[in-house]
């Protein structure tokens, strides 16, 4: 699970201005240093005495500081607070809270009964991002189907939330992959934007860093990096530190080399940042020897006009010739462009949005791996190209990674309930005119010498004409045209519904939000069949009692209904009472089958 | 005047393949007499040809074991005219030609149950694919296909796969496949052709004036039927037949691979192969409603 190190302030009260620190996390316990050593609101709290933790809602309406409070003890209401920076450093951070919590309470056997808390967090494994919330809320939103069960079954407490939506993974991850991903990068602008600005009244020159700035130097200059790592705080005070950077920066700017070397001669750490970074110098070494063989970077020196005299890349206004003499100055605009054109291409690794240095630093460090060892394999060449390939993915640009899958379609379920028009109508109304087949108990012979008698009839015959009585004629035109006109009365009443469409609306929609909840329930009982553990066979003794409910409330429907139209009512419940019977008569196999074992019900 | 379809003759020149029902065992027991359901039949086939001189009709027999081409317009003599005595010279004797070698087949296969045997309606649409296919293949120009089923018999739920393909393999070369029932029973199969592939479905109560019904629902050219009112089907019966014992159910197991239907659960899929594994056999075949 690893620790977490992220700047925080530490309150007594809501009021409590707080203290400011750092808030370091790590599986078993917290601490809490305050960055002014002198105060005494230092922490070091075991994680097992926290029993809940609980955040504040934070919106664009109110000007309020996101806060953590992690309590002791949810009945004493004794606790530690935290306000952090912005919403996303809280939100990592209670998920870390939540993940140990989870882990901590899942181990400790006397679980506090703790009362159900009002808090929008609950703790347990269930702990949830708000992103995630989020979706799965918008989906609600969306589809107010899903949302009657989903208040029916999950609030009625006959399914888990996690149950209901396990089933629906791939409308959620639909719902995921459509948001980006994409996180800020670096800017592509270089660092010789950080320009010093003179006032022009003193000789005072000021540097202006930003925490965005530093996080760049400190990727792009590994061995600054470095040094305020070795340096900070312990040698040197962050203020220090940056002075002497700027200071460096200046004098390789002016390039007043020689001032540059005397000051780094006095100054050790002074002289750290005017030597080359021996970081890149090391990593470039490594990678030249990936460079295709083939290439003679020597003979092509001689086309670096760069080194001549009057050549060179304009910048700031003057012609940036090389000294070639000077160490100092073969820190060239191209290498600064190459390593910076390098880092940016790198992306952020790190999502730490902090502004504290102290912790970019650490935040980098860490996401920094060891380069791989420098020996060089047969397919480096392969790998090299796979590396290009994965760190240049643009990833609003590729394809969800997800499997892909294709959603069985099935149709709009009132079209099953159409199709079961022709079934109930047929014995009302489809008289078949006395068209009673008689029973065929003819041989085969027979029969077929029946139909041969039937051809020579038709050959000594000719054809009866006229083929038909006008009197018939006419009957089968009506009969068309009323056909025609009544259909078409009805899809001019409703065009969609037909049977659906004789039953009283509340009834009709009565009928329709059993149905979908009839799938619903089998769907869930199905899926726990085989039952292995103790809370499959919980989930099935809830599913079959909302089931069992279900079937009374149709029952009800059923008998209550008006005598004119208790026919199609019965007709349309029948698919839904026969689904429910398969899935009980199943669960009766079922346990006859594991009381003959002899065990305990479904076999655990 | 010219359609999208640039090969097309013209929007009302149509091809029409008429499977017709012969099943002994039906019309032995059919309110219609077999013969005057013939005449009906011949009198609808020379008004199709009586519509358009270029229409073309094909007349293709369902027997219980066997199938075959009865009458085709194209091969009809050289002055192509649409004469019924003709017309009904040529059909009688092909008819009565395949009833006998039916027969023949019908008693060189034991299986054949008497009395209880469905009509090869797979065989015969299968046919008349083909046959519209060769046309579309062959010439510059060809008419507007459909298919016209006359069903009597009840339908053979063993035939389900191969009917379901045919039905869809219709839909894909967008060929209509109309149907009307003489018997009693609807057909399961045909409402679903029909539905599928945008046809009429009928099942006239008046069988007397067969023909009248033909001629008023079946006889207009698919451009014609944009503008008419047809018949609409209230439903569609849209049970499947089961794979294994070819019986017709509304609840079933579902292969979660090919969706083949079972009616009972298997260890392993007998079309794919997919095994069934122990660890969540029913999750894999969930009972499901077809819809």
């Amino acid at each position: 699970m690893g620790t977490m190190t992220i700047g925080a302030k530490y309150k007594t009260t809501v009021r409590d201005p707080g203290t400011i620190g750092i808030l370091r996390m790590s599986e078993d316990k917290l601490t809490f240093t305050p960055n002014d050593p002198r105060s005494l609101m230092k922490l070091n709290v075991d994680f097992r005495t926290i029993k809940g933790h609980k955040f504040n809602k934070v919106d664009g309406s109110k000007p309020t500081p996101p806060l953590l409070n992690l309590s002791k003890d949810s009945d004493k209401g004794g606790g530690y607070m935290f306000e952090f920076d912005n919403v996303g450093s809280r939100d990592s951070c209670r998920d870390f809270v939540a993940r140990v919590l989870g882990k901590h309470q899942g181990i400790v056997p006397p679980r506090p009964n703790a009362p159900p808390e009002k808090s929008v967090a609950s703790t347990g494994p269930d702990q949830l991002s708000s992103a995630e919330m989020e979706r799965r809320m918008k989906l609600l939103r969306e589809d107010s189907e899903l949302q009657k069960l989903h208040k029916k079954f999950v609030l009625g407490n006959i399914l888990q939330e996690s149950e209901f939506w396990a089933t629906r993974k791939n409308l959620l991850d639909d719902e995921a992959s459509k948001a980006s991903k994409q996180k800020p990068g670096f800017k592509s602008a270089m660092l010789a934007d950080v320009r010093p600005s003179a006032d022009g009244q003193t000789n005072k020159v000021t540097f202006s860093l930003t925490t965005e700035i530093i996080h760049q130097i400190f990727a792009e200059k590994p061995a600054v990096h470095r040094a305020f790592l070795d340096y900070v705080p312990k040698k040197l005070s962050e203020k220090d530190f940056w002075t002497k950077y700027c200071r460096a920066e200046y004098l390789l700017r002016t390039k007043n080399t020689l001032a540059a070397k005397a000051e780094a001669a006095e100054d050790e750490e002074l002289a750290m940042f005017l030597k080359n970074d021996d970081i890149l110098a090391k990593e470039a070494k490594i990678k030249i020897k990936r460079v295709d063989p083939t290439l003679d970077m020597e003979a092509d020196a001689g086309d670096d006009y760069i080194h001549l005299a009057d050549h060179g890349i304009l910048r700031d206004g003057s012609r940036e010739t090389v000294d070639a003499d000077s160490e100092l100055a073969r820190r060239t605009l191209s290498q600064d462009l190459n390593r910076h054109a390098a880092v940016v291409l790198e992306g952020r690794s790190t999502d730490v949005e902090s502004t504290d240095t102290k912790t970019v630093a650490e935040a980098l460090a860490r996401s920094k791996k060891e380069p791989p060892s420098s020996s060089i394999s047969e397919d480096t060449s392969h790998e090299r190209s796979l590396k290009v390939a994965r760190m240049t993915e643009i990833e609003d640009l590729q394809a969800p990674r997800s499997l892909p899958y294709a959603p069985l379609c099935i149709k709009d379920p009132r079209e099953y309930f159409d199709s079961q028009q022709a079934n109930a109508l047929r014995p009302l109304g489809g008289s078949n005119d006395g068209r009673k087949a008689r029973n065929c108990t003819l041989s085969t012979d027979d029969a077929f010498r029946h139909l041969m008698d039937q051809m020579s009839l038709i050959k000594d015959n000719k054809l009866n004409i006229p083929v038909l009585q006008s009197d018939v004629a006419l009957k089968v035109l009506n009969e068309l045209n009323e056909g025609i006109s009544r259909s078409r009365r009805l899809n001019l009443k409703n065009p969609q519904d037909s049977l659906l469409g004789h039953l009283p609306h509340r009834t009709r929609d009565e009928l329709m939000d059993h149905w979908t909840a009839i799938q619903e329930l089998l769907r869930h009982f199905w899926s726990s069949y085989p039952i292995t553990t103790t809370v499959l066979y919980n989930k099935v003794q809830r599913v079959k009692d909302a089931m069992t409910q279900i079937y009374q409330k149709l029952q009800d429907i059923k008998e209550s209904a008006q005598p004119d139209v208790r026919h199609e009512i019965s007709q349309l419940v029948k698919p839904m009472t026969q689904a429910l019977d398969a899935a009980f008569s199943h669960d009766l196999e079922q346990q006859q089958k594991s009381s003959k074992v002899g065990s305990r019900p479904n076999g655990f | 005047m010219t359609t999208t379809h640039s090969k097309l003759y013209a929007d009302d020149v149509s091809l029409v393949v008429v499977v017709v029902d012969t099943n002994p065992f039906f019309w032995a027991g059919a309110a219609l007499p077999f013969a005057d359901f013939f005449s009906h039949l011949i009198h609808f086939v020379n008004s199709l040809l009586l519509l358009n001189h270029l229409n073309h009709v094909v007349v293709i027999a369902a027997g219980v074991s066997s199938c075959a081409y009865v009458f085709d317009s194209s091969n009809a003599g050289a002055s192509g005219a649409a004469d019924v005595a003709a017309t009904l010279d040529k059909a009688s004797r092909k008819v009565e030609e395949f009833i006998k070698q039916d027969a023949r087949e019908t008693a060189g296969n034991g299986t054949v149950a008497a009395g209880g045997a469905a009509s090869l309606f797979s065989g015969a649409l299968s046919i008349a694919l083909c046959y519209i296919q060769r046309i579309f293949r062959s010439g510059t120009r060809h008419p507007q296909p459909r298919i016209l089923c006359l069903q009597g018999s009840p339908d053979g739920p063993e035939q389900y796969v191969a009917v379901m393909n045919s039905i869809f393999s219709a839909q894909r070369s967008m060929i209509p496949i109309d149907s009307c029932i003489v018997g009693t029973q609807d057909s399961a199969f045909l409402q679903q052709a029909s539905y599928i592939t945008g046809g009429v479905y009928m099942k006239p109560q008046e069988l007397s004036g067969l023909f009248q019904y033909l001629a008023a629902v079946f006889a207009s050219d698919l451009h014609s039927r944009a503008f008419l009112r047809l018949p609409k089907t209230l439903g569609v019966d849209f049970r499947a037949s089961c794979f294994c014992h070819k019986k017709t159910i509304d609840m079933g197991y579902v292969c979660s691979v090919c969706l083949s239907i079972f009616c009972k659960y298997h260890k392993k899929c007998s079309t794919c192969g997919s095994e069934f594994i122990r660890v969540m056999p029913d999750l894999n075949s969930m009972p499901d409603q077809r819809q």
